[in-house]
Order: C-alpha cells, then sequence, then structure tokens
C-alpha cells in the first residue's frame, strides 16, 4: 500500500475564487448543473454527485455595517473528508465503497446498484445520487490521477495553496506549523478539523477552519459519528419488543374455542 | 444538541410501502404461528390466511424494494460482492440493509414453503418449521426501523426505538389484517376477536414505543421537526387510529383504521426527516 495520501484544506488563505471547482469538473467530466442564485457568491449550492468540490462563502458582515466591529467574510473549499471510519463504506451493502492503495475512500461505480445508504450515513453531506448513472457519486481524491503520480485537479489549480495535496504525514506537520503561526498572530478561534482522530477516526481531507465547525456547516466531534451506534440499541429495542409482542400475542391468542364448540368458520 | 448537516437519501414512496408490506408479511407470518400453536382447529383458516398472505407480500416487498435502486438490475450486489479480484457473498452485519437483504430472502423462502403447506401442497409443517420462519419474520419487521437508526439523518439517527416501533407496529397492523379476514361471529372465544384483543396489547406496546421515540427525539433536541405543519396532523392520525382497537369498537372499521394508522406512521417517520 502506497503512503497515505489527503487535502490540507487551510480555508484563512481561500478566496473563493472556485478554480478548484472548475478543474474538479473538468477533470472529472462532471456535468455542469443550473447554477443557484441567492444572497452570496455561491452559485454552486452543495456538494452533490455532480459538484465535488463546493466553496462556502460564510458572510456573517452585519448589514448595517459598523466598522471594526464585523465578523469575518469566511471561504472555504468544501470536499469528501475520505474519513477513517468512513461512515458510507461502513453501511454500504454492496462493498461498492472501497479504501484505495492510497488509503482514501473510492465508489465503484459498476458495483454501486444506487440503494443510497451512504447518503443518509455521510454526516457530511457529501455522498449524491445521479439519477443519470442510477448510482451514487463522490470526490474520489482523482483515483485516476494518483494512479498516474499526478496531484489532484484541485489541489494542481489552487492558486493561494489553500487546498494541499500530499502525505498525510507531511500535510499533518504544515497544518500544525500553520495553525501554531495563526495563533501566535492572535487568531484564537483557529483550529484543525479532522486532524486528530475525534472526527471519525480521523480525516484524510482536513481542514485549517477560522471558527467552529458548525460555523462552516461542519458536524463537530459530537455530532460526527458512525451510524452504526445505534445498531446494539436498535436492534435490543427491536428484540425486547418482539419478545413482549409475542407473549402478548400468545396470551391474548391461546386458548380458542375447540372445534367440537361450534361449526368450523373460516374466510 | 444533534446537529445535522446530511443529505436526504430520497427514500420515498416504494421504501414506505416496501416497509409497511414487510411490517404485514412479517406479523402475519408470526401471528399465523402463534394461532397455529396457542389455539384451537378453528385458528386453522386464519393462519393459514396468515401463511397465505405471507409470501406474495414478501414477493411484493422485494419488487419495490428492487425497483427502488437506482440500478434495479444490480439487485443481487446486495448478496454478491462484484468487486473486482474479491468476490464471494456480501454479508456485513452490521450493515443493517445488508443483514435485512439476508432476512428478506431467508425470511422468504419460510414464506414459500407455508405458502405451499398452506394450499394443501406439502404435508403438515412441524411448527419448529414456522417458529424459526417467525424469527425472520420478527427480523424483517425489526430490521427496517434499524436501518433507519442506523444512519446520520435527523429524527432516524436520534432514536434507536424506530425498531421496536416497526415490530409492535407491524404486530398490530397484522392483526387487523387477519382479524378482518377471519370468520365473521363476534362472539368472546372467535378468532377475530381474539386477533382484536391482541391488536389491543400491540397497540399499548406500540404507544410505548412511540413514547420512546418522542423521548429519544427530545433529547436529541429534533423533537421539533415532527411538529412542523403537516407531520403534527400526520401524528395526530397516527394516534387517533390507535384509540378504537384500545376501545374495541366495530371490527372492520377498526381493522381499516389500523392498518391506515400504521401506513400514515411510516409515512410521518420517513418523510419528515427528509424533509
Amino acid at each position: 500500500m502506497a503512503e497515505p495520501v489527503g487535502f490540507f484544506t487551510d480555508s484563512s488563505v481561500c478566496i473563493g475564487c472556485k478554480a478548484c471547482e472548475v478543474a474538479c469538473k473538468e477533470w472529472n467530466q462532471l456535468p455542469g448543473n443550473e447554477p443557484k442564485f441567492g444572497d452570496g457568491f455561491d452559485n454552486t449550492g452543495q456538494l452533490d454527485s455532480e459538484n465535488w468540490r463546493h466553496v462556502k462563502f460564510i458572510d456573517m458582515v452585519p448589514t448595517d455595517v459598523q466598522v471594526g466591529n464585523g465578523s469575518a467574510w469566511l471561504m472555504m473549499s468544501d470536499v469528501c473528508k475520505h474519513c477513517k471510519d468512513a461512515p458510507c463504506m461502513e453501511v454500504c451493502p454492496t462493498s461498492a465503497i472501497v479504501r484505495t492503495e492510497f488509503d482514501t475512500v473510492y465508489i465503484q461505480q459498476e458495483a454501486c446498484n444506487g440503494c443510497r445508504d451512504c447518503v443518509s450515513a455521510c454526516p457530511f453531506g457529501v455522498v449524491g445520487f445521479s439519477a443519470e448513472s442510477g448510482t451514487v457519486k463522490k470526490c474520489t481524491l482523482c483515483y485516476d490521477r494518483l494512479q498516474a503520480n499526478m496531484e489532484p485537479a484541485c489541489a494542481k489549480v489552487c492558486p493561494t495553496q489553500s487546498i494541499q495535496f500530499g502525505s498525510l504525514t507531511d500535510l499533518h506537520a504544515k497544518a500544525d506549523a500553520r495553525l501554531a503561526q495563526l495563533q501566535a498572530q492572535g487568531n484564537t478561534s483557529a483550529q484543525l478539523y479532522g486532524r486528530d482522530d475525534s472526527i471519525l477516526g480521523g480525516l484524510n481531507s482536513f481542514f485549517l477552519l477560522m471558527d467552529k465547525p458548525e460555523v462552516y456547516g461542519l458536524p463537530n466531534k459530537d455530532n460526527a459519528k458512525p451510524p452504526r451506534r445505534n445498531n446494539f440499541a436498535g436492534y435490543l429495542g427491536a428484540f425486547v419488543m418482539a419478545a413482549i409482542g409475542v407473549m402478548a400475542g400468545a396470551k391474548a391468542l391461546g386458548g380458542g374455542p375447540s372445534s367440537t364448540d361450534s361449526a368450523p368458520g373460516g374466510p | 444538541m444533534a446537529e445535522h448537516f446530511t443529505q436526504p437519501p430520497h427514500w420515498d414512496w416504494w421504501i414506505t410501502f416496501y416497509f409497511y408490506i414487510a411490517g404485514l408479511a412479517g406479523g402475519s407470518y408470526v401471528l399465523a404461528t402463534i394461532l397455529r400453536a396457542r389455539g384451537s382447529s378453528r385458528d386453522e383458516a386464519t393462519a393459514r390466511v396468515g401463511y397465505m398472505l405471507a409470501f406474495p407480500l414478501v414477493v411484493v416487498c422485494a419488487i419495490l424494494l428492487t425497483v427502488d435502486l437506482g440500478q434495479p438490475m444490480r439487485f443481487y450486489h446486495m448478496l454478491v460482492n462484484t468487486t473486482p479480484g474479491v468476490g464471494g457473498l456480501n454479508f456485513k452485519p452490521w450493515s443493517p440493509i445488508s443483514l435485512g437483504s439476508w432476512g428478506l430472502l431467508i425470511f422468504g423462502l419460510f414464506a414459500f414453503i407455508s405458502f405451499l403447506e398452506s394450499r394443501g401442497m406439502l404435508k403438515a409443517l412441524p411448527i419448529a418449521f414456522t417458529a424459526i420462519g417467525s424469527l425472520f419474520g420478527l427480523f424483517l419487521c425489526a430490521y427496517t426501523g434499524v436501518v433507519l437508526s442506523v444512519s446520520n439523518q435527523p429524527i432516524w439517527s436520534d432514536s434507536w426505538a424506530i425498531g421496536a416501533l416497526f415490530v409492535a407496529s407491524a404486530l398490530s397492523a397484522s392483526a387487523a389484517l387477519l382479524a378482518s379476514f377471519s370468520r365473521s361471529d363476534d362472539t368472546d372465544g372467535s378468532t377475530g376477536t381474539r386477533l382484536m384483543r391482541a391488536d389491543r396489547h400491540f397497540v399499548v406496546l406500540e404507544l410505548v414505543a412511540l413514547a420512546i421515540f418522542f423521548v429519544t427525539l427530545a433529547m436529541a433536541g429534533t423533537l421539533g421537526k415532527t411538529r412542523n405543519g403537516i407531520w403534527l396532523v400526520l401524528w395526530i392520525l397516527v394516534l387517533a387510529s390507535m384509540v378504537p382497537p384500545l376501545l374495541g369498537r366495530h371490527r372492520g372499521l377498526v381493522a381499516i383504521g389500523v392498518l391506515a394508522g400504521v401506513l400514515l406512521m411510516r409515512i410521518a417517520v420517513i418523510f419528515s426527516a427528509q424533509s
């Protein structure tokens, strides 16, 4: 197995240019989708089967501008997290979702039958169903490019190096250094997301955030949980209910009149 | 408080009816077995109806499940690993859909054999056989709820009680279904009357499961999502459908109400989480 690789997305230097989105669509031949125009600069909407990179714009600047009191205008290029304990891979009944030799999470299009269980399992809202292919799709971390010793398209084009690709060991070191630098500058709310194992065992695609994860639409460590957490309690509750139900049914249905009591009847 | 950023899987009507009919199939089989084990020879006709219903309903389940897939012709991928160089069977006990696919297949075999017997095409089956089949029938009722809990969807993943809720409601709906097929006299010991009595017990269990369901949602902070607009109306209708069986009113109307109420409950659980 090759050395584990991933992305380190440093949101502090993202300028929201969306070059990553375009490069991703071009390389992976993803169809264009109807732009969504709202209040902000985000006309992509969300990660789904057609958008494997999504630049988020978190506009918290007050309408009544008071100089010096405005919150930061945050930007972040979101992507599949390639989790160590990937919920999508955990629930996939067809084993279509696999871990590659690069330690990334990959959906085999030929094996997926479109049951969409992974969609409901991914706490980040990454996996999307494509009605066109009848399968689910998400970022492959440019698996084909990795096989050819090329870096993923989004990291290649990012003009500010907000998206960095490399071995996880190198990326962790870079992230730690960058965090220390920001904190030394007084950015006390800067934090790494997914660098350690508190989020689903660690994320191969991890982030430097300038605020709490929830602000970026990311679940914090209390909310990013594997779906299997409900397996035991779910089955146990159902088992207890089934046992009581069968006993109650046996009590209510037991001791009917014998066939000699009256003429047999039926449907 | 639980915060969710998950996308909805768009499990809509096919899956809703699958979960509903799976409950009827499993529940009918279980009640037929109880009638045979605990009842008298006068209950045999209704027990046969239970077995006669279970198999066709399982076939409908398999069709609904397949039609809902994005690639229906790949339905067998649930059971067979098609990853190149890997092969073998797909069996992931920690994945409710994987476990449920096997459960549906095995229960289908039991239901098929019991169907043949109920049609007089096989000799009488030993009660041990139908008892084992009933375990798979109960599993079919249960796993459809557990599959929802084992996710990261709001409401679904916020409660572990959906499996229990689906078991109790499946038994309740199945009792109502079989009661509507059973002999029409309303004497105290008749099969239909006793099925309605059993239904009262199942409705009480369903209410207990429903209470746990709502309490777990309240603890997760997502109870409000079930109270929005149409969902509140649906939940009120679900609760209203449980009143007549508890009061023991006219069997036919009660049965229709229970069957409709259990379907509405599944609609409320499945759709409210994805809205």
